[in-house]
């Protein structure tokens, strides 16, 4: 028996690693497992290695482990290349005969995969069918949870599709059944807690639709493209309209529009799709007008690498668009707080008319995990527009009414028996170009100062672990919570501790210099290179982190290479 | 009743004495009086430029965007609050040059807006730099030998892309531009209105003479039929001695609203957002 799991199984692109991630992670979920399952994939359509990996637990997981006890390799290739990473007595399933392999290495697991697919479905592709049932086995899982699961994910296939791949998946779980021994890999099934199965991108687009976002409009572009997906496929139940744009700039200058006349909106892409926006997002500042934009970041510069993943956009989010005007920036590290931040994204928006902009990268978009059910008290609506009764009583109406928190009343085209004049010029208070240089700087305070006060008022809080009497205080944003707080919560008997930010503009100085206060060793773990949130905290602070563990490479942290990257300094500390 | 003291905006207005753009205000003015509409039902949006300025000069809601995004506002406002009637001011390197992708693909969306393109075939608030229409051969400080890039048709592109309503008006004809307009407005779908309208300070060759001269009516002549694709092309394309104006093209097509079926839906803007449930979408995620 066991208490953890990890299995990764690697083909080719089109053999559908997705699907098979999501199958196992529904079917250990429902057995009441924890499980938190990563997607790597390149950017093709067929061919090349993809893989999913699957963590599986008793415990609550937030991120990876490096090595695999069980992988199994749909392809030649798999084999060479995920023989290294594989944990103290895992096990590599393969079939031999199709991939015209002699060797006899202790790890291997000979299974005829493809004759069986062959056999029982008729087809090849449904080798996935028979290794899902055959993990479904060596676990210990009953086949009853296979069969639902199958019926569950090809719930818009027909009767025969489904049919068949339960009938190969039984041939797959039967054969382990006979062929394998029994209790290596079983994980101890617990009772089925009814927790939702998500990844971060699914939290983006429920967040949007619960905070009442009416108008999505993106270009598709990897690795955002899934919340659009979503938007899309709950557009109609929920009265919203999703417009595929003919480019960035389009999208933002539509969502502007659309939030002009009163409609909550919201737009996705990755960083080249922001750098066209962002001409758009100085406009959301000019204008005053508020949205929300999403960042999910991937390595660049340029195309850089499609489907992996990387935290470089932080300098870029907090200082994009010309000139100074006020905005927020989120980096939300789970995926619950993916889904809250992204409802209080779209409140704040509104309060104070401005562009709050959420970073994701592939990591937390395309990780799935099992979460408790949303807290709908914690996702409350504040709106904060001229409601369309109190709309009739308004004259002499000034979209930019100079106040003294620098937020103006904001008025809905139509609904109120006056005009709304809004500019990208500098304007005036009733919105009209002007050259007044004592306007300007009122306008400018306005904008910049007046929000930027107000926004530093309510700033999230970092979440910390064990930083009282830490030795190491670990820091990080987005992303990297899960690694953060395994790492942490691991090495506690060292005395390391972490702060994890969930918002990066405003900074939170005030409340970074309070948590720092008398630190002994201090390390960011981010994944660029520059370094850019350690850079970032000392900008705003003074403060200056002894050490940072950087990982540029495309691939995400996991929990052994990060402990052995703190071992390290352990040593030189 | 409005009138054209409804419309009246109280900003200054910043245009060289004697623009085109003169006439094309006006026009927008009376047609929005003679179409009864009220001036708080009515949303111009533009990018940047001098037409980008008009919106200003009118008593009704405004977006004065970014240079050549006047349009996805524009689109995005009516289809969320289809209470308001959306026109466009755009200016010639707004709409065909640094906004082209926009207009190609909102051509293709269309939805029930009103694009007024304000065409002085020359960069007015740049000071005098050829536009995607500058005629061949003209010289400005940029293109010190002439300009050598064909310029842009754009009567013909829209026609050419499935725009439903194509026309050609004149800003020293006020009349008949504001009956272009209406027509315009009434069309459901995309419409667009390309106006010739003389840049006093920078276009030396296409003044109120060079244009007076050419222009002529084409619907006076009742054997033209703007619903002919292949006559409306040619006629389109006609350019020179004689420039024809009026309603080049027009085919009722589906518009936006219709296709996607948000017509028949609450406008969104109407939509009560505090509580929305999404429990029942949660179960998918099981």
């Amino acid at each position: 028996m066991r208490n953890e799991l990890t299995i990764k199984i690697a083909g080719e692109a089109g053999q559908g690693m997705q699907t098979i991630g999501i199958a196992l992670s529904k079917l250990f979920k429902r057995t009441g497992l924890n499980i938190f399952c990563n997607q790597d994939v390149m950017s093709r359509i067929r061919g090349g290695n993809n893989f999913t990996q699957l963590r599986i637990s008793h415990k609550p997981i937030y991120t990876l482990r490096r090595d695999s006890d069980i992988v199994v390799a749909l392809d030649k290739t798999s084999v060479s290349l995920h023989s290294k990473n594989m944990a103290s007595a895992g096990i590599m399933i393969l079939d031999k005969q199709k991939y015209n392999i002699a060797d006899n290495q202790k790890t291997f697991f000979d299974v005829p995969l493809y004759d069986m697919a062959k056999k029982t479905g008729g087809n090849e592709l449904f080798v996935n069918s028979v290794a899902f049932g055959l993990l479904a086995a060596i676990t210990g899982i009953d086949f009853g949870y296979v069969e639902a699961v199958l019926k569950d994910i090809f719930s818009d296939k027909t009767e025969e599709i489904i049919n068949k791949n339960i009938e190969t998946a039984r041939s797959g779980y039967d054969y382990a059944k006979n062929n394998f021994k029994q209790d290596v890999f079983a994980m101890k099934a617990d009772k089925d807690k009814k927790q939702l199965l998500m990844n971060g991108h699914d939290a983006v687009a429920l967040g949007a639709i619960r905070a009442g976002c009416k108008f999505y409009s993106a270009y598709p572009m990897s690795p955002s493209t899934p919340i659009m997906n979503v938007m899309a496929h709950f557009a109609k139940k929920f009265n919203i309209v999703v417009e595929q744009a003919e480019d960035e700039i389009a999208a933002i200058n539509m969502i502007i529009g659309a939030s002009f006349a009163g409609v909550r909106s919201m737009c996705a892409t990755s960083g080249g799709g922001f750098a066209l926006m962002v001409e758009g997002l100085s406009l959301a500042g000019m204008t005053e007008t508020p949205i929300v934009v999403v960042d999910a970041q991937r390595p660049a510069p340029a195309t850089g690498f499609p489907t992996r993943t990387e935290q470089a956009d932080l300098d870029y989010l907090i200082h994009a668009g010309h000139g100074e005007f006020a905005r927020a920036v989120f980096a939300p590290g789970t995926i619950e707080q993916t889904f809250y931040l992204t409802v209080r994204a779209f409140n704040l928006a509104e309060k104070y008319q401005l562009p709050v902009l959420i970073m994701t990268d592939q990591h937390l978009a395309e990780s799935y995990r099992n979460i408790d059910k949303f807290d709908m008290d914690r996702a409350k609506v504040k709106r904060f527009i001229i409601s369309k009764e109190e709309s009739k009583a308004v004259t002499n109406y000034k979209r930019y009414q100079l106040t003294e928190s620098g937020v103006s009343a904001r008025a809905v085209p139509s609904w109120i028996n006056d005009v709304i004049y809004a500019d990208s010029d500098e304007h005036t208070e009733e919105g009209h170009i002007t050259e007044d240089a004592g306007i300007r700087v009122k306008m400018v305070e306005k904008r910049f100062y007046k929000k930027m006060s107000g926004l530093s008022k309510e700033l999230e809080k970092p979440v910390v672990y064990n930083l009282k009497g830490a030795k190491i205080i670990l820091i990080g944003f987005g992303s990297t919570y899960g690694v953060l707080k395994e790492v942490s919560e691991s090495l506690s008997n060292k005395r390391v501790g972490f702060i994890h930010l969930s918002q990066v503009w405003p900074f939170p100085s005030k409340e970074m210099i309070r948590l720092l206060k008398g630190a002994k060793k201090t390390i960011a773990v981010e994944n660029n290179a520059a370094g850019q949130l350690a850079r970032l905290l000392r900008r705003e602070t003074g403060i200056k982190v002894d050490k940072s563990i950087l990982k540029f490479d495309g691939r995400p942290f996991n929990v052994n290479g990060l402990k052995e990257s703190i071992g390290k300094l352990l040593k030189v500390f | 009743m409005v009138e054209m003291k409804d419309f009246l905006s109280n900003d200054e207005i910043a245009w060289c004495p004697g623009c085109g753009d003169f006439g094309i205000l006006n026009s927008v003015k009376k047609t929005l009086v003679k179409l009864g509409k009220q001036p708080k039902d009515v949303l111009l949006t533009s990018g940047i430029g001098q037409a980008a300025k008009l919106p200003h000069y009118i008593k009704c809601n405004c977006f004065n965007g970014l240079h050549g995004r006047a349009l996805p506002p524009a689109v995005a406002a009516k289809i969320v609050n289809r209470e308001l009637t959306v026109l466009v001011s755009a200016g010639d390197g707004d709409c065909y040059g640094e906004g082209g992708n926009h207009l190609i693909h909102n051509i293709r969306r269309n939805v029930d807006i009103t694009v007024i393109v304000h065409n002085n075939q020359v960069y007015g608030l740049t000071k005098g730099q050829a536009s995607p229409t500058t005629d061949p051969g003209y010289v400005t400080k940029i293109q010190t030998e002439g300009v050598i890039l064909e310029p842009i048709h754009p009567l013909q592109m829209v026609i050419a892309l499935g725009g439903g309503f194509v026309a050609r008006g004149y800003s020293a004809d006020s009349e008949h531009l504001s009956w272009l307009i209406s027509e315009g407005i009434n069309h459901k779908g995309f419409a667009l209105i390309d106006v010739l309208q003389p840049c006093v300070t920078f276009n030396y060759k296409n003044t109120y003479e060079w244009y007076s001269k050419r222009v002529y009516k084409i619907n006076d002549d009742k054997s033209y039929n703007p619903q002919d694709l292949i006559a409306a092309f040619q006629k389109a394309g006609e350019w020179g001695d004689r420039i024809p104006i009026g309603i080049i093209y027009k085919s009722e097509k589906e518009t936006y609203e219709e296709k996607s079926g948000i017509n028949k839906r609450a406008p969104l803007v109407d939509e009560n957002i505090e509580d929305i449930d999404i429990s029942s979408t949660l179960k998918e995620f099981i």
